[in-house]
């Protein structure tokens, strides 16, 4: 009874009570150490003595008791000053808030690559296993350790502080943090290699910190990036067949698209496009690609989407976060809207510029387009380029299959 | 916490600087020394001479030896560093993006151990 209590509040709130474990002792290990602690004590005293009125606080100040005695142990650390312990004996909810965002910006520091980022928020912030983190970006699981016994100790041996960005540094830091949860929606949507396409585990992960972003820093960046990924995410059952084979954008049913999570985004997206975040009037980049998902929302088939809507959407887009990747989209959008043989000479444009050589998706989209315009011979090349790139095994059989029926 | 920020830059192209760009980049540097002085950031600091000059030393098997130039050989050069007191990384950062050089090559923060 009172274990699954325990076992509850382990899984709702461990997180928090790391987040200000880690401000009162300085240190990720060994506040890891006194969650677990504090954890084990509560398994031992509440059965007892019954479950405090607030647990959160009682796990805080058991967990920092230990780990100030763990400390003493070991004798290698500094003591705290006395300001810090006062701090905790009254935990509250904004305190709590604010180390949760301690926490997340810590872990996306600037000076930690891009790779030890984004595997330190999913171990600490979101309570993922090494070994999950591992399987999710098929990596072995020693590399994602090392990543980040390396990210910890370039926090604690170059001095990274643990703190909430200056409101003069918070939209390049809000940037990162977006950054890092966008990328592992991204991994999530479409893995970059391996049996599946979709994995459910980053996308869940993924929204649930666009979620606590949006929570704690409802700046208009994580409105779009929210609508962003409730959108896209909408569309899951209908982008691959029970048999696990990719169905394309305009051959879905799109009776299957989550209406909730729609109507979620679209909501969310109003919010990001009405919002003045601090001294940005234009909407974001997330924003913008929310409002193209949204289109694409909207529409009742792909022959009845708005394609000029979209294309004057990644215009936009491409004037403020200019990529060739999407002047990619953009060329597909303008295929759909003006026909394949405008989309090709912006696609083939792209190639010359040599970014996407590598790009699998870039060669199948010339594949579709001269597919459309009867270029059977480049088509069939281009298929194959596609092919010999991607990494994932449904896109594989995907392509496979379009080369079969050229 | 003491870091020490080391200035990269391609030394050919800050010798091949109009005399008013090195003039410029002179006094750029003597104000930014000046400023970080009064902030209290300032511990030491020195541009090098060019890596022409350097020699490597290694002792093996209690032989010295001496090599002609730079231990390693990069695009960019150490050309100077100063020693800096900032509160944590993010402050020496600040700093460090201050550097005249930032603008030209790249500078290198590293915290320095306490013994």
């Amino acid at each position: 009874m009172i274990p699954a209590v325990i076992d509850g509040i382990y899984r709702a709130e461990s997180r928090r009570v790391l987040a200000t474990l880690i401000r009162l002792l300085g240190d990720f290990d060994l506040a890891e150490e006194a969650l677990h602690d504090a954890f084990r004590a509560a398994l031992e005293v509440w059965p007892r003595d019954g479950v405090p009125a607030n647990p959160m606080a009682w796990l805080v100040s058991t967990g920092r008791f230990k780990g100030i005695d763990a400390m003493r142990r070991r004798k290698r650390l500094q003591p705290l000053d006395a300001a810090q312990h006062m701090e905790t004996d009254q935990p509250d909810d904004h305190l709590f808030h604010d180390d949760q965002l301690r926490l997340i910006f810590t872990c996306c520091h600037p000076a930690l690559s891009r790779d030890a980022q984004v595997a330190l928020t999913l171990r600490e912030v979101c309570g993922l296993t090494t070994e999950a983190i591992a399987h999710s970006f098929l990596t072995p699981a020693p590399t994602i350790a090392q990543r980040i016994v390396r990210a910890k100790a370039k926090i604690r041996d170059a001095h990274i502080p643990y703190e909430i960005p200056s409101l003069a540094e918070l939209p390049a830091r809000l940037d990162t943090v977006l950054r890092v949860v966008y990328l592992v929606f991204n991994e999530g949507y479409s893995a970059s290699s391996g049996d599946t396409q979709v994995r459910a585990d980053l996308l869940g992960e993924a929204i649930r910190l666009g979620r606590l972003l949006l929570e704690l820093c409802p700046e208009p960046e994580s409105l779009g990036l929210m609508a962003l990924m409730q959108i896209t995410d909408s569309r899951r059952a209908a982008r691959v067949t029970a048999e696990g084979e990719i169905v394309l954008l305009e051959d879905q049913d799109r009776s299957l698209w989550n209406r909730t999570q729609i109507e979620e985004g679209q909501a969310l997206l109003e919010r990001a496009l009405s919002a003045r975040g601090s001294g940005e009037p234009a909407p974001g980049p997330y924003a913008i690609q929310a409002a193209i998902a949204a289109v694409h929302a909207e529409a009742r088939s792909a022959a009845a989407t708005d394609w000029s809507q979209i294309v004057a959407l990644y215009d936009l887009l491409a004037r403020i976060d200019p990529s060739p990747v999407i002047a990619l989209n953009r060329a597909v959008a303008v295929a759909m809207r003006d026909g394949a043989a405008a989309g090709l000479s912006l696609i083939d444009a792209i190639l010359i510029q040599g970014d996407l050589d590598e790009y699998h998706l870039a060669h199948a989209a010339r594949a579709d387009l001269c597919r459309r315009l009867g270029r059977i011979e480049e088509s069939r090349a281009a298929y194959q380029r596609a092919l010999a790139l991607t990494r994932q095994e449904p896109e594989r059989r995907f392509l496979a299959r379009r080369l079969r029926e050229l | 916490m003491k870091y020490l920020c080391l200035i990269y830059a391609a030394e050919k192209a800050m010798q091949s600087m109009s005399k008013d760009e090195g003039e410029a980049m002179y006094k750029d540097y003597y104000a930014f020394t000046e400023d970080i002085r009064k902030s209290g950031h300032y511990l030491g600091g020195n541009p090098l001479q060019p890596v022409h000059t350097a020699t490597t030393v290694r002792v093996r098997n209690s032989q010295m030896s001496t090599t002609d130039g730079p231990f390693a050989e990069t695009t960019e050069q150490l050309g100077g560093y100063y020693l800096i007191e900032a509160a944590d990384l993010n402050g020496a950062i600040q700093v460090a993006a201050k550097i005249p050089g930032a603008k030209y090559g790249s500078i290198e923060v590293r915290p320095v151990a306490s013994m």
